[in-house]
């Protein structure tokens, strides 16, 4: 059992890519409501950002590996359902990140700002839903690219 | 005031069980809808919905407390054991009735989860918190495709009016309320669904006309899913599909 501070654990799992946009990780997600150290065990409590996103056990148990293999061996994730996860938790790096990588990142006005191919504002909606329960799929008119948008909740 | 665990039971299993079935339901469309995008959004409808499942279930099985979990009242249960309402065990019919029997339970969903969000129970308020921010969307897409569908082309309107007088008689059932219901609604935990009847006609009546479809006369209601009294046939053949792993290989695991 290797000791460690409440610090050092959220810098591990700054570390932890998100399964499916491994460009962002899932502190800037985030998910990651608290770290907390109780005697020996490190608790973990994560938020679903979907209820039914099948990436959450996939990301519980990244948790797991990643804190075992930073010598860690009494580990415990809690789902934490409320207050429910917003994109507003989201951080500014993890927004530009998306945008880096071609995904829009989230606006309050419901809709992507511009084209992340292009910055293009000529933009159309052509469905609510995408390839992962948080996006949804528009397309750039000026550059005709379709592309994915991080829905806004 | 103290609740009564069976009466919270059924009301939780009235919850998981209507998400569940209709959200096996609308999984049905995987790889068969008229297009990609929606395919992609039907699978994804279905994914919210047994998302929530799994916390109104897994809710229903610590209630319980026979060290069962979302997963054992799932699959484990047969047809006479579930307490969603007919409505969501109605075959999909073509993709507009499909839409439309969602449209009719998002509505419900969306006046009922405002409600539960001020619940006297926290579980309950943090599920119906979490589960309204998709319902939302939801509705939004169901009313968009009925108002599409219904102000379209002759074909679609025709099909999505018949889906209504088909659809119709089943809606009523969201609203009865029964012992559970006073139970829920005397310990602050649940509002009367029969209270929710004005908002909701509000709602729809708004969609409907925009989709200038004519709502049905009659308020004849089939009912007895949401008490477990009488299901209709197409919940057996839902759960032979959906339980066939576990009905063939008992307690498979992966
Ligand atoms: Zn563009």
């Amino acid at each position: 059992m290797t000791s460690a501070s409440v610090e050092q654990v959220w810098e591990w799992l700054e570390t932890i890519p998100d399964p499916e946009i491994p460009v962002i990780t899932i502190v800037d997600l985030g998910i990651i409501r608290n770290v907390e150290l109780h005697d020996e065990t490190c608790v973990v409590s994560v938020t679903p950002t979907y209820s039914g996103c099948p990436a959450t056990s996939m990301i519980n148990m990244d948790i797991e590996t990643k804190l075992r293999d930073c010598g860690l061996d009494k580990i415990e994730i809690k789902q934490q359902l409320a207050p429910a996860w917003t994109t507003d938790w989201m951080t500014d790096k993890a927004r530009d990140a998306l945008e880096k990588y071609g995904i829009a990142p989230p606006q309050p006005a419901g809709g992507p700002k511009r084209c992340p191919r292009c910055g293009g504002d000529h933009l159309e909606k052509l469905s609510q839903f995408g390839s992962t329960p948080c996006k949804a799929q528009w397309r750039c008119q000026d550059c005709l690219e379709p592309f994915e948008y991080f829905k806004c909740i | 005031m103290s609740v009564d665990k069976q009466q919270l039971l059924q009301f939780l299993l009235r919850q998981g069980d209507n998400t569940l079935v209709l959200g096996h339901r609308v999984s049905e469309w995987c790889g068969h809808s008229p297009i990609l995008e929606e395919d992609i959004a039907l699978a994804n409808t279905a994914l919210d919905l047994i998302g929530q499942t799994q916390m109104w279930l897994g809710y229903a099985a610590e209630v319980q407390g026979e060290g069962k979990t979302a997963d054992d009242l799932a699959f484990l249960r047969d047809a006479w054991d579930f307490r969603n309402v007919l409505l969501v065990e109605m075959p999909n019919g073509d993709f507009g009735q499909t839409l439309l029997r969602q449209f009719l339970f998002d509505a419900f969903q969306s006046v009922l989860m405002g409600r539960l969000m001020k619940s006297s129970d926290e579980q309950v308020a943090a599920i119906a918190a979490k589960a309204s921010k998709e319902i939302a969307y939801h509705v939004e897409r169901s009313a968009d495709t009925v108002v599409g569908l219904g102000d379209g082309t002759e074909e679609s309107h025709d099909r999505m009016q018949a889906a209504l007088e088909y659809l119709w008689p089943y809606a009523g059932e969201m609203f009865e309320s029964d012992d559970t219901d006073a139970a829920m609604a005397a310990a602050g935990v649940a509002p009367d669904p029969a209270g929710l009847r004005e908002e909701y006609d509000a709602l729809i009546g708004k969609v409907l006309g925009e989709a200038t479809l004519t709502i049905p006369d009659s308020r004849y209601n089939h009912k007895g899913g949401r008490n477990g009294a009488m299901h209709t046939e197409h919940l057996g053949h839902l759960l032979t599909s959906m339980q066939w792993l576990q009905r063939a290989y008992p307690g498979c695991e992966w």
